[in-house]
């Protein structure tokens, strides 16, 4: 580790925390349908948009609240219709325009087509394919790219959901799906886009819509390389957390993030909506330190995971000692080097950024990659791994995060309830059966789809002309022996399940099994969280704000924070430590 | 619920009409309009030809050239097939290879004995890495020199002024564009055939 490193890490920090509070107000303002700077612009568009597309207004003329009910119907006819016209536009791939390499539904199976149509719906984006074999410019463009727009506004509609229902007393109502959906993404996700990608092309990223370019290099070969409209996809791509890259090497791929500045830029992204909304929901609660308190939680977790991450990538492993390769950072201008584990990371990255963008990407949901988890030293690999497992709270996916803190903060008000024998209060809010029933739910039903899907991957075997996998183990499918095999497929669960979407990128998912089962996997860890969350924002809307007594359990000071990630470790530590302990740490005790 | 089927129908179209075609063919226009060489890939032309891209690695063997990292690009350096080896850090298969690549590095660099530069005999990510460290080039100097005939001294030189260092002095690594150098290379110590 340098110390230049850590100035890195620093740097990226600041910036995440100076943007904190301006962004997170904004973001309350236009959630809530406040006038902003930009609302003269775009107030009569957004109306527009209600008035085009059959939006239920009420007598104010503004789109109707509605009950969590209704919200979570709203949110599942706009997920299973967008999901259908994703997979139909992938078959459908050499019927439409801009396909210059003539890619047809030979190369996008059915099962292939509703993983990946699945995956962007839900703001994972795993990938069970490489993108510039695989699909047009358009499916890219007019599938790929509006689902990272609009899998992020719906997460941050429901994060502000959950918020109303903190915020509001004794009504029914939790806002309205399309408005909120609509709001995000005009107001906050499109015009960061377009300035960022802008940005990214001054740096080198690509932007066109040309063919492959054919180059012979100067030692006379032939080389193709890739096109496309890569920048605007980029953008929303950290922005949404979504991290589905346009190219198979994602964020490692010099056009997709050609420089340090852009790698810095990117981290920022990643974070940058995620931490505005602890601010945004304080704000929303009329009580900014409780906002921050969440901001504290997280960040002391993001810590640990980025020191673990970057100890672990510097210090290397035996086998690279033993080829005699340098472990220790040399400075000096002339013979600089980044030592460490350079195994599947990129040489202007260097470990510190590959540590960090590892440690920043799983404690979102974002699930971009600037350089392979899966050839990471086996505790630097855990860290990432780990992170998904905790449920990306860590300032978390767009809206993910918050809601998902907002969840354990109601278990760690349960058990401090519990430890001193008084009804749990959160916000003003009594937290009762019915919340705590729905917030165990999810959490139970997560960690199953998780070791439930990887324990069967583990043991099936298939049949010689099996429909489902190439014949023998399922488990033969990893490109890796022993427990390292294990952890690809734990991760590709966890991944796909904590809709995170980064892999271990070893394991070949691209069958009808794992195409199905990861698929189901992203399904289950999307849908079984957001609804029980809405009945919980549905419940706490209609309770009646108890005022704060000395009996109070305060929810803003360090007690509440050591309590909130006490019990996000124990959680996810009881849950998950059997299944690592036969992977990473086992294989971190064979170095 | 299915009263909600129709603005789930209509602002799904109406937004993939927004951000799917309208954003990124402005986002387009505008990029080819304000940074057009990056746009269309920072492409590199020589006597009229392309011949790379800046931003992405090209493999070179011969000794009279810089080599760059090592690939798992498709084949190797397959620029329309990026990526890495995903070999995990106990698997055999990665131990056996970098003993024989430092091995190998060793015999096509006979006058460097110190340790090796992390970046040396590893793979990179997307297999399509442009840079090496300055160490590694550095380390690769005294074959160059040889085969080029010129001083070791000069090569030294030449990738100490091809160094790029760290963005606004702190950010990433201090790196060598293997492309960029080579070129420089034939600019200024050119091969006779």
């Amino acid at each position: 580790m340098t110390s230049n490193g850590w100035l890195q890490i620093a740097i990226f920090f600041a910036l995440v925390v100076a943007c904190t509070k301006p962004l997170g107000i904004f973001i309350a303002n236009v959630m809530e349908g406040r006038g902003t700077w930009l609302s003269p612009v775009l107030r009569p568009f957004e109306n527009l948009i209600y008035k085009l597309c059959g939006v239920r207004r009420g007598d104010d003329g503004l789109p109707a609240e509605q009950t969590w009910t209704r919200y979570a119907a709203s949110l599942l006819a706009f997920s299973a219709f967008s999901t259908l016209l994703l997979y139909a536009m992938q078959r459908l791939q050499i019927l439409l325009p801009f396909n210059p390499r003539g890619f047809s539904a030979n190369t996008v199976s059915p099962d292939l087509a509703f993983n990946t149509a699945v995956s962007f719906n839900t703001n994972t984006n795993w990938q069970n394919y490489v993108p510039e074999t695989t699909l047009s410019y358009f499916v890219q463009m007019a599938g790929l790219t509006v689902h990272n727009f609009l899998s992020a506004a719906a997460g941050l509609g429901i994060a502000m959901a959950l918020v109303r229902g903190f915020a509001r007393h004794s009504v029914q109502t939790i806002g309205n799906f399309w408005a909120d959906l609509t709001r995000a993404t005009l107001y906050i996700l499109l015009p960061l886009s377009f300035v960022i990608a802008l940005v990214l092309c001054s740096q080198g990223v690509i932007q066109n819509l040309n063919a492959y370019t054919a180059v012979t290099t100067l030692e006379g070969v032939k080389q193709t390389i890739a096109q496309g409209p890569v920048a605007s996809q980029e953008a929303i791509k950290m922005l949404g957390t979504n991290g589905g890259g346009f190219f198979n090497a994602n964020s490692a791929h010099p056009f997709e993030n050609p420089t340090a500045f852009t790698n810095l830029l990117e981290m920022f992204l990643i974070f940058l909506i995620p931490a505005a909304l602890t601010y945004t929901f304080g704000k929303m609660v009329r009580d900014t330190r409780q906002g921050w308190a969440l901001f504290a939680a997280m960040t002391i977790l993001w810590f640990a995971g980025t020191l673990t991450a970057y100890h672990f990538e510097q210090q290397g492993t035996p086998a690279l000692r033993k080829a005699g390769i340098e472990m220790t950072a040399t400075s000096t201008a002339a013979s600089a080097q980044s030592g460490g584990n350079m195994e599947g990371k990129e040489t202007r990255f260097g470990i510190a950024n590959t540590a960090l963008f590892a440690t920043v990407t799983t404690d979102a949901s974002c699930g971009a990659i600037n350089g392979w988890h899966d050839s990471f030293t086996p505790l630097g690999g855990l860290v990432p791994l780990f992170n998904i497992q905790l449920g990306e709270v860590v300032f978390g996916g767009v809206g993910a995060g918050l809601y998902g803190m907002l969840m354990f903060a109601i278990l760690a008000v349960f058990i401090a309830g519990l430890m001193v024998g008084r009804t749990p209060e959160y916000l003003g809010k009594k937290i009762e059966k019915k919340e705590v029933k729905m917030a165990m739910i999810a959490m139970l039903v997560l960690a199953a789809s998780i070791l439930f899907f990887a324990g069967a991957s583990s043991v099936a075997e298939f049949a010689k002309n099996s429909y489902w996998n190439t014949p023998g183990p399922a488990a033969a499918n990893t490109n890796n022996p022993g427990a390292h095999g294990l952890s690809e497929i734990l991760y590709a669960f966890t991944s796909a399940t904590g809709n995170n979407g980064s892999a271990f990128g070893g394991l070949n998912g691209n069958t009808v099994w794992y195409n199905l089962t990861l698929g189901f996997a992203m399904l289950i860890g999307r849908f079984m969280m957001l609804l029980p969350l809405l009945a919980i924002a549905g419940s706490l809307a209609g309770k009646k704000q108890i005022p704060v007594s000395a009996g109070t359990f305060p929810t803003h000071g360090p007690l509440f924070v050591s309590l909130l990630v006490g019990v996000v470790v124990i959680v996810g530590a009881l849950t998950y430590f059997p299944a690592l302990s036969l992977g990473p740490i086992v294989e971190h005790l064979m170095l | 619920m299915l009263s909600e089927f129709k603005p789930a129908i209509l602002i799904t179209l109406f937004f993939t009409g927004l951000t799917g075609i309208l954003y990124p063919l402005a986002v387009t226009g505008a990029a080819q309009t304000l940074f057009h060489r990056q746009a269309n890939g920072s492409l590199i032309t020589k006597e009229g030809r392309i011949i790379g891209s800046e931003l992405i690695g090209q493999n070179f063997t011969r000794p009279e050239y810089f080599h760059p990292r090592l690939s798992a690009a498709g084949s190797g350096y397959d620029a329309a097939n990026s990526g890495g080896t995903n070999l995990g850090p106990t698997n055999p298969a990665l131990a056996d290879r970098l003993t024989k690549d430092a091995a190998q590095f060793r015999r096509d660099n006979p006058d460097f004995t110190g340790p090796l530069p992390a970046d040396a005999i590893t793979t990179s990510a997307s297999g399509l890495d442009p840079d090496i460290s300055p160490a590694n080039a550095q380390a690769q100097a005294g074959r160059v020199a040889t085969a080029r005939g010129t001083s070791p001294e000069a090569i030294h030189k030449l990738v100490a002024d091809h160094t790029t260092p760290r963005q606004l002095g702190v950010l990433g690594e201090p790196v060598v564009n293997v492309l960029r150098l080579n070129l420089a290379l034939d600019a200024q110590f050119p091969q006779k055939r």
